[in-house]
Parts: C-alpha cells; structure tokens; sequence
C-alpha cells in the first residue's frame, strides 16, 4: 500500500514536467516572433533586441526552458504583457474563483447524478429509467455556454431574479459567501452542474444496477436484509469509480470554465486566459494554462489516493 | 465474400474465419440497430440536418452574409422571414442552414482525423508492445494530463482564431484518448489464441494486422469516437463563441450565439436558436453513439 502510494506520487514528478515543457512550448505555437506582441511596431531593432535578451528569448531552446522552469518553481510566473505586473497574484485570486464555482458545481451535479443514478440504477429497464438516462444524455450534450444564455433570459431578463453578470456587487473580485455573492453564483454554477450531473448520472445507474445483479446483494435478499442495508452494500462498492469519475470532472470544470465564465463575466482563470488570448499576452496565457494543468495532475494523484485508501481491491492488486 | 482468395490453403482458411462469423455479427448489429427506436429517430434527424446544410445553396432563402439595416431583429414569422432576423438584418433561417455547413465542419472533421491517427498510433502501440509501445503510451499520458477544453483553448489561443486551426487545435485534443482506446483494444486482441496461433504458422506482422487485428479494433474504437462527436461540436463551436474560429461575417453557429448575445433583451428566442442548433446536433450524436455501443455489445 505505502509503496503504491510511493511510487504513485514519484510517478507524477516526470507526468509534471512534461506536462511544464508542453506548456512551454505552447508560446513557441504562436506564429511569428513573441516580442513582436511585446513592443510597438515602430521600436528600433536595438531595442527589439534588449527586449529578446531580457527575456531570455535569444538563448537556445534547452536553456529557455531550464530558466523557466526555475523561475517557475520558485513561484515566479513572469509578468503579464499587457497589465505590466507579476501574473502570479492575479492568478492565485482568479483560480479562487474559479474554485468557488468549480466546486459549487461539481457538488450540484456530483449529488443530482448520485440521486438520479441511483434511482435509474434500481429502476432498471422501467419507463424511469429511460426518462433518466435520457436526461442525462441530454446533459451531456448540451453546449454550457448555451444553457448559461437560456438561464440569464428566463431568470435575469425575464424575472428579474438574479443577476446575469460577474462574482459580486460593484467591481470588487472579492469573494465572500453572504446572499450580495452568491446570487451571483447561482446561475453560473446550475450551468456548470449538468454537464457533470449527466455524467455521474450514467457512471451510478451502470453501478447500481451491476451490483444489484450481483450474487452477494440476492444472498443478503435471500438472508432477509433490508433495503436500507442492501443500499449500503451498493454504496460501498459504488463510492470508488463514482469518486474518480467526479474527481476527474471537477478537474475538467475547473479548465474548462472559461466559456460559462465568459458568458457569466466570472473573473476566473477562463475570463483571464480569454483576455490573455485576445490582447495576445502570451505569458499569462501560459501561467494560467500551467497552473490549471499541474491542478489537473494533482488532482488525479488524489482521486488514485483516495480510491486506493477506501477500496481495499486496489493495493492488493 | 466475393473477393477471390489470392493464395490456396492456411491464408483462405484464415480469411474463411475472419470474415464468416464477423457477416453474421454485422448482421446482428443491423438487427438490433432497426429494434432500436431512439437511435432511428436520431439518426434520421442526423440525416436531414445532412442533406439540408449540403443543399444549402438551393434551400436557404436568401444570401448568409447580405443584410437590411431597417429589418434588424425582427421577431420569429417577419415578413417572408421565418426565423426572423439576426443583429444586422441578416435572414436566420438562412444563416442557421449555413451555419450548420462550418459547425459540422469543425465539429466532425477533427474526430476523424483523431481517428485515423489515434488509431493507428493506438494500434501500432498495442501490436509493437516493448519500448514502442512505452514511448507512445507515457507521451499520451501527458496530454492526458490537460482538462480537454483547457488544451483546446491553449492550443488555439496560441495559434490564433480561424477555421483550420480550430480543428487543428481538436484533432490534437482527441488523439491521446483514441490512442489509449486503440491501445488497451490492440493488446487485449494480440494476445487472443487465433493471433498466436497465426504468428506461429509465420504470418507477417502486416498481415496479422489487416485481417485479426483491424476487423477486431476498428469496431469499438469506431464507436468510442463517434461518442467523442458530440463533445467535439460543443467544443469547436465553443471555440468559435469565444472567437476563435469561423471569422465574421461567416456564419457558424457558436459565433452566431456570441454575437447574438446582446439580443438577449429585445430577441431572446431568436438570440437562443443557434445554441439549440448545437444541443440538438450534439445530442443526436450521442444518442446514435450510446445505440451503436449497445447494438455492437462495446464495453470500452
């Protein structure tokens, strides 16, 4: 068991400096010369040059990549282009808003597919579990930026209910949980719960209703346990694959916010790599890119952690 | 089979078992595929949805791209425009049709380029085993190592707006879990009897890979990207909504939604239809994928 977990985390070093050397690279994609982003056109060629070696961009690829990535690990993510400071505060106050909304996602829909997986699950095959299961198909095809229209018109424009944009009143990005926040969270985060609903939907309805056609949950029919004990059997071996499909998809909510914080005007990691991406500010681009990504990887080193640790079948494999 | 046997003896007999029972498995397939009424209804929606964005031209009423400034935003059922009109007095009808042409485009073309080259990367990895295997494998691990939006929206921040780089920037984002399909397919194949029993009669490895190994991996890998087709619209018109795709005036139905956003308040039902465009494609796509799966008895 310990020398799983070992070599699980020993094994996440290499998978995150590759995945640092792919983000990297990611400016060396963009076409032409990154310091022609930088400066205006009309700087003479000396000065070009000054700007190239301050950023290291006249040394060999190799030795980029090695400052870089000691600039990186002593937390140093360069200066953002366009706002002329360091990207790393910026950052960390964006990625806690993209958490916030993250999770209040991810929970929503973590609980909405347990509840209708579980009764499609034990309904197996009956008119429920077709209404269900195509429910959730139906959420999982649904474009979020859409659904996050759809909600600002009935529930912003139509009813004037809630608002339709930003994490708060006035211009303030910061974050508290009194009802001036979270009505601002409501809609957003319904938007981001039905993708990860349909799908943890799907993964409990397969689970239940494959444990429950299992020979251990007749005998303890058979034995005369009731339901509430069965359920609990069917959760225990539920809980492992139903915890890594939702650790994996709070990880996905949290890189691909950016269309539903777009739509919403959310001041997270997508709104920020979206203006990164469009004022052409190709080191926030990167720094935020790398940030999510390495969140990714660790967040998969703890799904594995946690199923290992609560499914004995694992570390005796 | 019509074809005729280019060599007498082991290869007819090897041929004779890999085709015969693979007809009558087809067979089947088609068989439950026609019981299943969702996947019918859905894929004749799939095919209209075809057929009208490919006849475009002699179906849309009027031009996509010319507009009246005096009619903007007309309601649904204006004067000769079904539809009404978008924010610069351009039919909608005619827009969603071309639309459909670039949202099809971008959302289709790079699963199937993610297709052809996961799967023979994937395939190559499963057959070759050993260090090739290692090297294909542990690279598609650290793509996998990037929430799939995230990598989509880097990739093609980086490389900037526009319709190739859209489906550049996809095919990249679905090579690795094709790969890893492919792979775990392959291997699992490699090691059945009837592989062995043909290495041992010398097949060469060619060989085995077009008649064992081909007929048995396409069927599932198939069927897990076409469930990657939905998700890919989502996405490549999500690109476009951000405005890094199909560039104005061009109509795509993403972008459409994006610019459509501030008719929010005078239009909303208008200002809906090309999302609903994407919502219906896309969960078509998944309802014929899921039938597919259940018909072709995949558990990948």
């Amino acid at each position: 068991m310990l020398s799983y977990i070992a070599r699980r985390i020993l094994y996440m070093i290499p998978i995150a400096l590759a995945v640092s050397l792919v983000c990297f690279l990611l400016i060396h994609l963009a076409p032409g010369d990154p310091i022609a982003a930088m400066v205006p056109p009309d700087t003479p060629p000396d000065v070009v040059a000054q700007v190239r070696s301050d950023y290291g961009l006249d040394r060999s690829l190799p030795v980029q990549f090695e400052l870089w990535l000691e600039h990186v690990v002593h937390g140093d993510l360069g200066m953002s282009i366009t706002r002329g400071r360091p990207i790393l505060p910026d950052l960390i106050v964006a990625s806690g808003n993209t958490l916030i909304l993250a999770v209040t996602g991810g929970i929503l829909g973590f609980v909405l597919g347990c509840v209708f997986g579980g009764i499609a699950g034990v309904c197996r095959g009956t008119w429920i579990d077709r209404v269900l299961l195509g429910a959730a198909v139906a959420g999982v095809s649904i474009p979020h930026y859409w659904l996050g229209m759809v909600l600002v018109i009935i529930f912003s424009v139509g009813m004037h209910l809630l608002p339709a944009m930003g994490a708060g009143p006035g211009t303030s990005s910061v974050w508290a949980w009194d009802w001036a926040h979270i009505q601002f969270l409501i809609l957003p985060a319904l938007t981001l719960c039905v993708i990860p609903a349909g799908l943890v939907t799907r993964t409990v309805r397969g689970l239940v209703s494959d444990i429950m056609s299992q020979d251990y949950i007749t005998t303890l029919r058979g034995k005369g346990l009731r339901w509430d004990g069965i359920a609990r059997h069917v959760f225990l071996n539920a809980a492992p694959t139903v915890i890594a499909v939702m650790g994996l998809q709070l990880a996905n909510l949290m890189g691909g916010s950016i269309l539903v914080e777009t739509v919403f005007a959310w001041p997270g990691t997508g709104s920020m790599l979206n203006d990164a991406i469009f004022q052409r500010d190709f080191p926030t681009l990167q720094a935020a890119t790398l940030v999510l990504a390495l969140f990714f990887v660790v967040l998969n080193l703890a799904v594995d952690l946690v199923q290992t640790a609560i499914d004995p079948r694992i570390s005796r494999s | 089979m019509t074809a005729i046997p280019k060599d007498a003896g082991v290869s007819v007999a090897a041929d004779a078992q890999a085709w015969e029972p693979e007809n009558s498995y087809w067979r089947g397939v088609g068989r439950r595929l026609l019981r299943d009424r969702t996947t019918l209804v859905c894929s004749a929606v799939l095919l209209a949805i075809l057929v009208i964005i490919v006849l475009a031209p002699w179906i849309a009423p009027y031009e996509p791209n010319v507009g009246r400034a005096i009619i903007r935003l007309k309601p649904i059922g204006f004067a000769g425009h079904v539809l009404g009109t978008d924010e610069l007095g351009r039919d909608m009808l005619t827009r969603l049709i071309y639309g459909g042409r670039y949202s099809w485009l971008i959302g289709i073309s790079p699963v199937l380029m993610a297709f052809a080259i996961g799967g023979i990367l994937g395939i190559v990895a499963g057959f070759a085993g050993g260090k090739v295997n290692m090297a294909i494998m542990r690279v598609t691990d650290v793509f996998y190592a990037f929430p799939s939006v995230l990598l989509a929206v880097s990739v093609s921040g980086m490389i900037g707006a526009g319709i190739l780089n859209v489906i550049l920037s996809l095919t990249f984002v679905f090579i690795p879990p094709i790969i890893r399909v492919a792979e775990s397919v392959t291997t699992g194949v490699r090691n059945l009897e009837y592989v062995q029993a043909a290495r041992s009669t010398g097949a060469s490895p060619l060989s085995i890979i077009f008649t064992h190994v081909l007929p048995n991996v396409l069927g599932p890998v198939f069927v897990y990207a076409t469930g990657l087709v939905g998700l890919s619209m989502i996405v490549a018109s999500g690109l476009s909504f951000l405005g890094l795709g199909v560039k104005p005036p061009d109509p795509e139905w993403g972008l459409m939604l994006s610019s459509l956003r501030t008719a929010i308040y005078n239009q909303p039902l208008i200002a809906t239809l090309p999302g609903a465009c994407i919502f219906v494609t896309s969960m078509c796509f998944n309802f014929v994928s899921d039938g597919l799966r259940t018909a072709m008895d995949v558990r990948a």
